[in-house]
């Protein structure tokens, strides 16, 4: 008994295993082996050698290291506006009656039906020089001005794609929340503001966090929406290493920048959720 | 002049009407309890005082001051929630000091009237904890804390003792009441719970589907209810249908061939052959040997309470409910012969189901 014991847990969970294994963890290495491959022009990688020319590479031209700080800021900037729209947009959805409450957020689920392409195309249609929103400020005299293919056009429709992953956990966390505490509150003078501040958001915070790591971490790794609204100048890490990949057929490299990128975003999340965490872990367990 | 005061208070959702015309006088430092089943618009009352729910019609007075329209946050009432509804992330000295820290009182006066109030629900030694390391109880005293640290003029109870064991319950009541005579709150308590209203309040209120139906101290309450919905709400009563007539200028209720006489019998229902609705409570009536008593029956089924008996007896009554101290004699059995005793004083004439005038 003891013995089926020690291997069902296991065999059951034999499928989700190998599928990782499988999908996650070979390619993982296969391109990590890569990334240590030497290449030429000609023959392209070379299997079986071992160079570091790739990350040296990387570390010294400062035509990466833009794009990295670009993947960087971008990435960060859409969770902040995700964050500052997402959390009241889900208090606000709390607080909504009956059917409202399901319209609503069918309203802010609908981006996820959506195919990211397709959304995009949408995006450069209103953002273009003849689009619907250029076509607004003409009438009010502004403009034209240049919203697409530059960072603008990509902070939009990132925040438009990611504000769910916002939304979902914030409104979560604000489910568990009692409603009676929020009365207590205004009950001791406190105003709604201060409510909100004082006693809301520190409640919060675990949903905040795992949104905006959520948020940061398909920002950081995005490849359609920098794509086809960045255009060819305004490029992305993602984008990068598919243009290594497929155009400069240069894949070492791509593989080392990959890789970068990864532990590049580990790190950054990481310590994000260690900032975090350590501010209600030991108040809320 | 009473303290606080509620004049013809209504509340409509829609086309409910979940409180009408709610009238209350609640003088300085008076415990009152607003008494009902589920659903009779109780809590609904408290969260107009409180501010939480406006007030579709009527007036409501504190100390003289028009509240009627107040925000919740104006009103400065110290409340009690339910749930206890303590800030999860804040200890429990941060908690009680938030409304203090709200009324912008500074730090050296803020912890000591913290501290006081902890002392006072016998916390002291728990301010640095956090409220999900507390017990149910513990937490429930910190609320208590927390409403009365800001020294409110009205402290309202939702419920405060429904989420505890029966045990901690009763302690926590008269607790609760030696709280409130010593800092003196008028304080206004909402419950279900009939034995915990009677016990540690000055005045019940009893409602009904959104209507007050009776105001009394716990006692006149219990003696003399206003209807029978009343009577058997708040404790147990035997419910008897009797045809009542005149007979030597006194009221003699006739139920089945039994014959008693009962007091105050009003006007409107003092012609011959009028029937009525008698109550007698269970331990007003006594069980003896067979032989004796005003009328016999036979006893159908016997409960064990601890420090009482609970028989059902069989007899001319009808189906009655009867308990007895256990002080040490022998039950009555199961199918034995009882006597049955009771002293006319005790035998209560009730209203039909009319609203208190």
């Amino acid at each position: 008994m003891s013995e089926r014991r020690t291997w069902a847990p296991w065999a059951m969970s034999a499928p989700a295993l190998l599928l990782f294994a499988v999908m996650l963890a070979v390619p993982l290495l296969l391109t990590t082996i890569l990334s240590f491959n030497a290449y030429h022009v000609d023959t392209g990688p070379v299997a079986g050698s071992f160079t570091f020319e790739h990350y040296v590479h990387i570390v010294t031209d400062s035509y990466y290291y833009e794009i990295f700080w670009r993947t960087l800021w971008i990435s960060g900037l859409v969770t902040l506006i995700c964050i500052a729209i997402g959390a009241p947009e889900a208090y606000i959805l709390s607080k909504m009656r009956a059917p409202w409450r399901s319209i609503f957020l069918l309203i802010i689920l609908a981006p996820l039906l959506i195919s990211v392409v397709v959304r995009a195309f949408g995006w450069s249609m209103l953002l273009g020089p003849e689009g619907l929103i250029n076509d607004i400020f003409r009438l009010v005299g502004i403009g034209p001005v240049k919203l697409l293919y530059n960072e603008t056009a990509i902070v939009i429709a990132l925040v438009h794609v990611m504000l769910p992953f916002m939304v979902i956990p914030v409104w979560t966390s604000l489910q568990k929340l009692d409603p009676s505490v929020e009365s207590a509150s205004l009950s001791l003078g406190a105003s709604h503001f201060t409510t909100l501040r004082r006693v809301v958001f520190p409640q919060v915070l675990p949903g905040i966090l795992s949104g905006s790591l959520i948020v940061f971490g398909l920002a950081a790794s995005s490849f359609a929406i920098p794509g086809l609204l960045g255009g060819r100048r305004v490029k992305m890490v993602a984008t990068l290493i598919y243009d290594e990949y497929l155009h400069e057929l240069n894949w070492p490299l791509g593989a080392a920048i990959a890789f970068v990128l990864l532990a590049a975003n580990l790190v950054i999340m990481l310590g994000w959720n260690r900032m975090v965490e350590g501010r209600y872990k030991k108040t809320l367990g | 002049m009473s303290f606080l005061r509620l004049h013809n208070v209504s509340k409509q959702y829609g086309p409910n009407r979940v409180v009408s015309q709610f009238n209350l006088d609640v003088q300085k430092g008076e415990f009152v309890s607003l008494l009902g089943p589920s659903g009779c618009g109780k809590t609904t009352s408290l969260q107009m005082i409180a501010g939480f729910v406006d007030v579709t019609e009527g007036r409501i007075e504190l100390d003289g001051k028009d509240i009627t329209r107040a925000k919740a946050n104006e009103r400065g009432l110290g409340i009690v929630f339910q749930t206890y509804a303590l800030f999860p992330h804040m200890t429990v000295r941060e908690n009680v000091e938030f409304g203090l820290e709200m009324r912008k009182v500074a730090q050296p006066e803020r912890s000591e009237r913290a501290s006081e109030a902890l002392a006072l629900v016998h916390l002291g030694p728990y301010a640095d904890r956090y409220p999900r390391e507390l017990s149910g109880g513990q937490r429930q005293r910190v609320a208590l804390a927390r409403a009365l640290v800001i020294k409110p003029p009205v402290l309202l109870l939702d419920e405060p003792l429904s989420n505890l064991d029966a045990k901690l319950r009763e302690e926590m009541q008269f607790e609760l009441r030696e709280i409130q005579r010593k800092v003196g709150t008028t304080t206004i308590m909402v419950t279900h719970d009939q034995s915990e209203a009677m016990s540690i309040s000055d005045r019940v209120v009893v409602m009904e589907a959104g209507r007050i139906t009776q105001v009394d101290t716990p006692h006149t309450v219990y003696e003399h209810p206003h209807n029978a919905f009343i009577s058997t709400f708040v404790g147990k009563a035997n419910l008897l249908q009797a045809t009542v007539h005149a007979q030597g200028g006194q009221w003699l209720a006739h139920v089945g061939d039994v014959q008693m006489a009962v007091q105050d019998v009003p006007a409107a229902a003092a012609s011959h052959g009028t029937r009525l609705l008698l109550g007698l409570r269970p331990e007003k009536i006594q069980l003896s040997a067979s032989s004796a008593g005003r009328t016999q029956g036979t006893v159908r089924e016997r409960f064990f309470l601890g420090n009482l008996w609970l028989y059902t007896v069989e007899c001319p009554l009808g189906s009655i409910t009867v308990t007895a101290a256990n002080d040490g004699e022998a039950p009555h059995q199961v199918g034995s012969q009882v006597g049955i005793d009771w002293s006319d004083r005790n035998v209560r004439l009730i209203a039909g189901d009319g609203v208190a005038a």
